[in-house]
């Protein structure tokens, strides 16, 4: 962990560390990436939502390091900071939001992020008969590849999002347990 | 020039790249580099279960008169270790930078394969300028 408050330090490296592109070039892609999917598996969505989970899986793996080597961030003291991280740091430097962290339970390894303004679903509307669907499922998978890779097994599902109504956009996160024996040496 | 070789490491230890910067370096045969990796990363573990007090980063630097060594271990269990002529104070710096080369270059390449070994001419031609620049 940094000294410095994590809000500033996710507002640095999103103004000087990161290059940044077109947001339609990627609402676009994404949104054609899902269409696609649902094509291919006839609109089954739970596929889709097991597809996108697995897709955003690979990037997580990916996608730790950039995030460890431009942030500086070291490791977390408690999975509170790891949240309020993913939250502050995390999504602000690769999507430039900054979800709310709430609804803890009480053994302190559940939370939500609340995302108000979801940079990929800024166009979308959803077919009819598609309650399954998932859009941003991809999300999911992200947080728990790269919290995988710094040793935290999580399970990380949508409960509601505003594509489908709800009145949020809501990703629970839940830590299953800490992998203790793949934590590096000197780490711990 | 200030850098020697860098030696990067997985999490398990094994060698996943290895590059020497100047010609003066004598060349090890491949198995020996390995065997450099592993010994490092071993005893890169018991200094920190040695360590008299708890919550020890093991070690980050090795000093000679002639060369020295420093280590970057990040969060996910890569290790970086650059060698240097000695007394480079700056070291720490050049290791946040080759990380960031690392992440840019071998990581969002969607071909690399996690944990083996690095094979990428980007990464290669951008260190080669990154090394020339310090």
């Amino acid at each position: 962990m940094t000294s410095k408050p994590l809000k500033a330090v996710g507002e640095e490296v999103w103004k000087t560390k990161i290059d940044k592109v077109n947001a339609e070039l990627v609402a676009l892609t994404y949104g054609s990436l899902v269409a696609q999917l649902c094509r291919d598996f006839e609109n089954n969505y739970d596929r889709v939502n097991e597809q996108l989970d697995k897709m955003g899986y690979n990037i997580g793996l990916r996608l730790i390091e950039d995030f460890l080597a431009r942030s500086g961030i070291g490791r977390c003291s408690s999975f509170k900071d790891t949240a309020e991280v993913i939250s502050k740091v995390g999504f602000k430097m690769f999507l430039n939001v900054v979800p709310r962290v709430s609804n803890w339970s009480a053994d302190g390894k559940t939370f939500s992020l609340y995302i108000d303004d979801n940079p990929l679903a800024d166009f979308v509307e959803l077919p009819p008969q598609s309650e399954n669907l998932w859009y941003s499922n991809i999300y999911c998978g992200v947080l728990r590849g790269a919290l995988e890779m710094t040793q935290m097994q999580v399970h990380a599902e949508f409960v509601s999002d505003v594509l489908q109504g709800h009145a949020a956009t809501e990703i629970k996160v839940q830590l299953l347990q800490i992998l203790k024996d793949e934590i590096p040496a000197a780490e711990e | 020039m200030a850098i020697l070789s860098l030696y990067i490491l997985n999490k398990s230890g094994g060698l996943v790249y290895q590059r020497d910067f100047t010609e003066k370096l004598n060349k090890l045969s491949a198995n020996d580099y390995l065997v450099l990796a592993g010994t490092f990363h071993g005893i890169h573990v018991i200094a920190s279960k040695i360590s008299p007090v708890s919550h020890s980063s093991g070690i980050k630097s090795i000093d000679s008169s002639t060369f020295s060594l420093h280590c970057l271990q990040t969060p996910t269990g890569i290790k970086f270790l650059l060698v240097t002529d000695p007394g480079q104070s700056n070291a720490h710096l050049l290791l946040s930078k080759i990380y960031q080369l690392y992440a840019d270059y071998v990581m969002k390449n969607p071909f690399h394969q996690l944990e083996m070994p690095i094979r990428s001419d980007q990464f290669n031609r951008q260190l080669t300028i990154y090394a020339s620049s310090t």
